[in-house]
């Protein structure tokens, strides 16, 4: 069976909130209606979003660390926001593992976002219904699309690739690769809702070079300059000698 | 979470009218048996369930103020195999109409004898919707506090406890509307109904005070190294990812100082939980002045308004340590 989700790299994520300003214009002009603001010139702004960027320091200076964490619905494959609908208007499709909600059922009364323990479903103030991440399902299977762009409008936007897209059952799939390979993690393990998204964690980024690898270990004035010319009965190997 | 004053009026005036239902009922199963003066039909059950379905209709009304698509709502009655909130939907209607029809059978003296228990005591139709009636109030409290237990990453709400609060807080404010009722309409009641909410309200008192120590002593489960999965013991939020506020900000935090919530705690208890009590407690002397009752339902109420306001503010949501500092 598919599950289709996201694989976010926070060892590349620079929070350039690129792919929230993606999927806000995407989303905002589908046909499922716009994702309203409020005030959005006025004194508090406020509106609807289905990703955003956060930021966290972690360590204590100056020992510290900056990671960028980008966070949207994580379709859960046990996901707790969808039996307590009362209306069904809540699923998690079968053939693609995707976790919507059909705008024309929801009656807006806020019970799944308080059964997520993530905090990814916003209530929209303007077509009073909650919303939240499609992992753009009006892109994946557009066939007027070519098959570059049948992918989430933030994984498109994303310009360090920390953003993967793919079907996490599929063992051999890219973002099954990056999970195994890379330490892929879930949020929140202790409630059990397993998330299909998937974080890959920080590493130490190290240039794993040898002191002969940058200095030639055959120069013995240490320059790299002009070597001394041979006699003319010693060998003549392009590396040791000047002509 | 912050507290919708929808919910609040929703589920107290509900559990008010559940809980005088049931007292009516009570008298009148009491009644069968000889263990209380009869009572009159249309004065006292007919009158009385006029006032608990009032106060049901109240809570209807109030809990469609919650809905962002209240047109809608016909469709949260399909999905009662799994949400209890869907439950609730089915079971307050079908509580609303036989607390009618209990109240219509004694309004119109329509009281066919269905069968006769040993020692002749005859069981009529209104006993039988009565039972009914019974059996869906305990569902709807047992529906309305399942909303709240059933959602384990509330953990202050997660626990029996929960269910047994509205249970019993429910029914300390139906039996004190009933105290209050009767020393309108059935004096002889008063000390029957004042004795049954001293009971509860006391055993409210007690099943509440253990939620509080409960909820005290809570650890959470999930902290921000499980939340963005980085093992390290020191990490500060420096960026929500917004200035402004958002749904996240607006349903989760209650907005209120520590200070407040905890004077709250105290507030409540006494409104409604120890002050009715020494109210009631006066009718069993024989000092239940209607106005007393009145002031002791009144008092209660308000009480319990505000137990309801902290139930929903004390629950602190996993969501909320995504949202520790705007930027």
């Amino acid at each position: 069976m598919t599950q289709l989700a996201l694989v976010i790299d926070l060892n590349v994520c620079v929070g350039c909130q690129a792919c929230v300003t993606n999927c806000k214009e995407w989303n905002t002009s589908g046909e499922a209606g716009p994702m309203v603001d409020q005030n959005p010139y006025g004194k508090d702004p406020t509106g609807t979003f289905f990703n955003r960027v956060q930021t966290f320091e972690v360590g204590e200076f100056p020992n510290t660390e900056t990671v960028h964490f980008p966070k949207s619905c994580l379709h859960c494959e046990d996901p707790p926001c969808v039996p307590v609908c009362p209306t069904g208007a809540s699923y998690k499709r079968k053939e693609d593992g995707i976790v919507l909600v059909d705008y024309d059922k929801c009656i807006g009364c806020k019970y799944c976002s308080w059964a997520c323990p993530y905090g990814v479903r916003e209530f929209d103030e303007k077509q009073k219904v909650m919303k939240k991440c499609t992992l753009c399902v009006d892109r994946l299977y557009d066939p007027a699309m070519t098959e570059e762009e049948r992918r989430p409008a933030c994984v498109r936007a994303c310009p360090t690739s920390a953003r993967l897209y793919g079907d996490i059952h599929d063992p051999e799939s890219e973002v099954s690769h990056a999970i195994r390979e890379s330490g892929g993690y879930q949020l929140m393990p202790e409630w059990g809702t397993s998330p299909a998204n998937h974080y890959l964690p920080r590493r130490k980024t190290k240039l794993r070079l040898r002191h002969d690898e940058i200095e030639r270990a055959d120069n013995p004035l240490k320059v790299d300059g002009l070597l001394p010319k041979p006699g003319k009965s010693e060998p003549s190997l392009d590396d040791v000698t000047s002509w | 979470m912050h507290p919708a004053f929808s919910v609040i009026f929703l589920t107290t005036l509900i559990g008010a009218g559940q809980g005088l239902f049931l007292a009516l009922f009570t008298a009148q199963s009491y009644a069968l048996f000889d263990l209380l003066p009869k009572q009159d039909s249309h004065a006292f059950y007919a009158h009385g369930s006029l006032i608990a379905l009032l106060f049901l209709i109240g809570g209807l009304i109030a809990s469609f103020f919650h809905l962002g698509r209240p047109e809608r709502a016909w469709r949260s009655a399909t999905q009662w195999r799994t949400s209890w909130l869907s439950r609730e939907v089915i079971v307050l209607p079908a509580f609303m109409g036989t607390v009618f029809l209990y109240g219509m059978a004694h309004l119109l003296d329509f009281k066919p004898v269905l069968a006769t228990l040993p020692g002749n005591i005859a069981i009529d139709l209104t006993m039988v919707l009565g039972v009914v009636g019974w059996v869906l109030a305990f569902a709807l409290y047992v529906c309305t506090g399942m909303i709240y237990a059933c959602l384990r990453f509330l953990r202050e709400w997660h626990s029996p406890l929960t269910v047994i609060n509205y249970i019993l807080l429910g029914g300390a404010s139906g039996f004190t509307l009933a105290t209050v009722f009767a020393a309108f309409a059935a004096p002889d009641l008063v000390r029957f109904f004042a004795g049954w909410a001293v009971v509860i309200t006391l055993l409210g008192l007690v099943s509440r005070v253990a939620s509080l120590i409960r909820n005290a002593r809570l650890k959470p489960k999930s902290t921000l190294q499980t939340a963005i999965g980085i093992k390290h013991p020191r990490i500060v939020q420096k960026s929500q990812g917004f200035m402004g506020g958002s749904f996240n900000t607006r349903e989760f935090f209650h907005g209120k100082s520590a200070g407040f919530l905890r004077s709250l705690k105290w507030i409540f208890l006494l409104l409604a939980f120890v002050i009715p009590a020494m109210l009631l407690a006066r009718a069993l002397t024989g000092q239940g002045a209607m106005e007393l009752m009145l002031l002791a339902f009144i008092v209660q109420y308000l009480g319990l308004m505000a137990e309801r306001w902290f139930f929903f503010a004390q629950a602190n949501h996993p969501q909320n340590l995504y949202y520790q500092a705007i930027g």
